[in-house]
């Protein structure tokens, strides 16, 4: 019985170890490192990718969902923190224009086919 | 058939360049505008020569503070201290002055050789705290006024210009 309830206790600090790992790894690496070259927190050794490595950390313990680390570091750095940021009015054109080319580019061709077999007739 | 179809074309093209040209954001990496006019964010500091802790929202008791982030290891922020000691002398500021990532004897050796410009001095070891006021790197100053809105922001050394920017500002 009590191996059973060690056992238990392990896979519970384990899975939740793992977990907060998990979401550590994932946050950092949607941030970018402001002060080097399209690198991500993840991925850099600088000495802003080291704080705020470490700045994460705390929120996750602190109990910050993963939204609301995003949330505290884009009020302080902007969304140019963020390798994706949130969709905002003024980038709604922006995020939705390659469908708009592929519907137009879909309406162009369809001109030109219906042109050609009018033109083979 | 041809000029409509010519038309709508290069009416669209226009709508690509003008929609990339004002959405791709070209702005540079260093940027303050996400904090400029904002309220600084209340943060306890702990005080260089002791273990007291200073609130952030006491600045409301002086008219302007500046926020100095500076380490004895940066070579800007000795570049730049003779412009706080110049600062430090208006009676309408009060400088605080967090000590960054540094050791405490070189921090403290720094002072004594160029002067104390510092009416508080707080020191963030890990460099943790300053990321509460959006700082990348040091030296970084931030002016707040006794509303705690945070009026300038400036990333690097503070020259001549800036100096001249911010007696403006607090002799208004």
């Amino acid at each position: 019985m009590r191996k059973i309830f060690f056992i238990l206790i392990f896979i519970f600090t384990g899975t939740q170890t793992f977990a907060e790992i998990s979401t550590k790894d994932k946050i950092l690496k949607n941030l970018r490192c402001l002060v080097c070259q399209g690198q991500t927190i993840s991925d850099s050794n600088s000495d802003f990718a080291t704080v705020i490595k470490s700045v994460v950390d705390d929120k996750i313990q602190e109990g910050l969902t993963e939204n609301e680390i995003y949330k505290f570091l884009s009020e302080k750095y902007g969304d140019w923190i963020l390798f994706d940021p949130p969709l905002k009015n003024n980038s709604y054109i922006l995020w939705f224009l390659p469908y708009l080319l592929f519907v137009f580019g879909g309406v162009i061709l369809y001109l030109m086919i219906k042109k050609t077999l009018i033109e083979r007739k | 058939m041809k000029k409509t179809q010519l038309i709508i074309t290069f009416t669209f093209l226009i709508f690509i360049f003008v929609t990339l040209y004002f959405s791709l954001d070209n702005r540079k990496i260093y940027n303050t505008e996400n904090i400029v006019g904002k309220e600084i964010e209340e943060v306890e500091l702990t005080l260089f020569h002791s273990n007291k802790k200073f609130n952030t929202k006491e600045v409301s008791n002086y008219n302007f503070t500046l926020f100095n982030f500076w380490a004895s290891w940066c070579a800007p922020c000795r570049k730049e201290h003779k412009n706080l000691i110049k600062l430090s002398k208006n009676k309408n500021l009060k400088i605080i002055g967090v000590n960054f990532k540094d050791n405490k004897i070189q921090a403290k050796e720094f002072l004594q050789e160029m002067g104390d410009p510092f009416f508080i001095l707080t020191t963030d070891p890990q460099g943790k705290q300053s990321v509460n006021f959006g700082v990348y790197g040091i030296p970084e100053t931030i002016l707040v006024n006794r509303d705690l809105k945070i009026l300038k922001k400036y990333i690097g050394p503070l020259d001549f210009k800036d100096v001249n920017e911010i007696k403006k500002i607090i002799n208004q």
